[in-house]
């Protein structure tokens, strides 16, 4: 785990880039994330999967899969994957600030 | 007062839960009553081998009522929905069943409609599962008209039970071509949308090597997005094709329709909100959970539901008798993985801690994560004890609910891989979906 600087906040992220404390993560910084992720600007249907993901991570203790996130986000698979081209759950979770899904198995 | 546990589904954690429960609470403590829709009981892990010709069907059957005991009241009709409100159970045709206790034990169920394609493409036969005895039959007889081609296995979307079988399925696949003669007209591939063979990392790389010693090409990151029976290919959402000749696809798993019915007791796919520790549901204090129709994150599997069973069955008792749930289950998972040719791996992990090298259950045992015939024929033996010990609720010398560690080669995973499950209690409030 290390210390980054993502738009002057100072947040830990692990190996694979997802955040460990999803406190350190505000709003502000989920512009400077996305474009790490290759998105170039967040729309209000970004947002909308962001918010989502924040949701349903701190009332169940793991961030949504895409299943899941197709039913209950109000965004569709299909546009879920043209919003979050390279994987939807995990791009969203990263740019949401939230751990890695389990996505149990 | 004598309780009414009523308990819904008569597989292998409702059967297991009844049989103990009676044991612990007796005839005059707890009136138990077990609702199924039919009174066949089939021994799931078995599926996997009737494809091969390695299992009759017939064999993996038995009557649901006759692994109760005779106490045990048994109903055979099907669920409406639960009414949580008024503790009481609504069957389809009208007849209400009151609860003290209610014990969710219905499993999961095949969803192919949530995949575009998926159900047209099994109806027209270009695609098989294994998941119901009916399937794997069909499977059987597509396999044996096979005589060379593209053969690709897909998991859609975990969860799913038995999360490792289509890996096997893959394995068996591989000797019984060999067997045939035609190992080098088939080309196997496994498409997942995991980001390798399995999740949990060191098993993933035994499980991926194995891919590869076997030449089964691996596709992973792929999320199937529709099933094309007509044109014979997968297409992933991000546009891939994935073509076959003969294609074994997972459909998602959701939980038991009536769920779905009942206002509240379970999630989007129809899974029962649960703590993954005490087995109480997160819907009602006096409604429990056991096996695959519990939202927790274990696998979907006969081993988690017998190793649940200690917790739930001691932890239903305190609520009985008014006291605090400390009985816990720890995630503990235990998985034989055939590899063909007469072998099989074993795995045993639970939430913090993966699937490691070593002995199970001790310094002398079984081999964990390495091919062995030992583990084939543990595998093999386990039918025996699954109807004879695990359903009636008998101890099975040696195996306990909570994962042993003797014997395992822990410093391999070490602390840092321990990952708590617990929920997030500090942080912001979460924001609200606009």
């Amino acid at each position: 785990m290390t210390a980054t600087l993502i738009s002057g906040v100072s947040v830990e992220l692990n190996a694979e880039g997802f955040f460990e404390k999803p406190e350190q993560w505000v709003p502000e910084i989920a512009d400077e994330l996305a474009r790490q992720e290759g998105i170039a600007v967040l729309t209000d249907r970004h947002w909308q999967v962001i918010r989502f993901m924040r949701q349903e991570y701190f009332s169940r203790g793991s961030g949504p899969t895409v299943r899941t996130l197709g039913k209950a986000s109000g965004v569709s698979v299909k546009e879920l994957y043209e919003l979050f081209p390279h994987g939807p759950a995990k791009v969203a979770a990263r740019i949401a600030g939230i751990p890695k899904p389990r996505g149990c198995i | 007062m004598s309780s009414r546990i009523v308990i819904l589904g008569a597989g292998t954690g409702g059967t297991l839960a009844a049989n103990r429960l009676h044991r612990e609470l007796g005839r005059r403590g707890a009136e138990i009553t077990v609702i199924d829709l039919d009174d066949v009981h089939v021994y799931q892990p078995g599926l996997l081998f009737v494809p091969f010709g390695l299992a009759r069907p017939h064999h993996l059957e038995r009557p649901r009522q006759s692994q109760l005991n005779s106490d045990i009241l048994y109903i055979e009709r099907l669920i409406d929905h639960v009414d949580a409100d008024r503790n009481t159970v609504v069957l389809r045709d009208g007849e209400e069943v009151p609860y003290d206790v209610l014990i969710v034990a219905t499993g999961s169920v095949l969803s192919p409609d949530e995949t575009e394609g998926l159900s047209d493409a099994i109806a027209m036969n270009a695609v098989h599962h294994f998941y119901t005895l009916h399937a794997a039959e069909v499977l059987e007889a597509a396999l044996d008209r096979f005589d060379g081609g593209r053969l690709v296995v897909n998991v859609v979307d975990n969860p799913i039970k038995c999360p490792v079988a289509p890996l096997e399925f893959c394995f068996l696949a591989d000797w019984y071509f060999h067997q045939r003669g035609i190992r080098d007209r088939v080309e196997i591939t496994y498409v997942t949308p995991l980001d390798g063979a399995f999740t949990k990392p060191i098993a993933s790389d035994t499980l991926g090597s194995l891919l590869t010693e076997k030449n089964i090409r691996l596709i992973p990151d792929f999320n199937t997005g529709s099933v094309d029976g007509i044109k014979r290919r997968l297409v992933g959402y991000d546009g891939r094709e994935v073509p076959f000749d003969l294609a074994v696809v997972i459909p998602m798993h959701s939980g038991a329709v009536y769920v779905g019915r009942s206002n509240g007791l379970g999630d989007e796919n129809n899974f029962v909100p649960t703590d993954p520790h005490t087995m109480q549901s997160l819907v009602r204090p006096n409604i429990f959970v056991i096996g695959d129709a519990a939202n927790i994150p274990a696998s979907k599997a006969g081993s988690v539901a017998h190793f649940e069973g200690d917790a739930l069955v001691a932890n239903v008792v305190h609520f009985i008798n008014g006291e605090t749930l400390d009985a816990s289950y720890d995630g503990h998972t235990n998985c034989f993985i055939e590899s063909g040719f007469g072998k099989a791996l074993l795995i045993d992990f639970n939430y913090d801690t993966e699937p490691m090298p070593g002995r199970f259950p001790g310094t002398v045992g079984l081999p964990l994560l390495k091919e062995s015939r030992l583990n084939h024929w543990g595998k093999v033996t386990f039918q025996w004890l699954y109807w004879h010990a695990l359903l009636a609720g008998r101890r099975i010398p040696g195996i306990k609910s909570k994962m042993p560690t003797a014997g395992k080669r822990v410093e391999l995973g070490g602390p840092q891989r321990l990952r708590s499950i617990e929920r997030p209690k500090e942080g912001p409030k979460p924001e609200k979906v606009s």
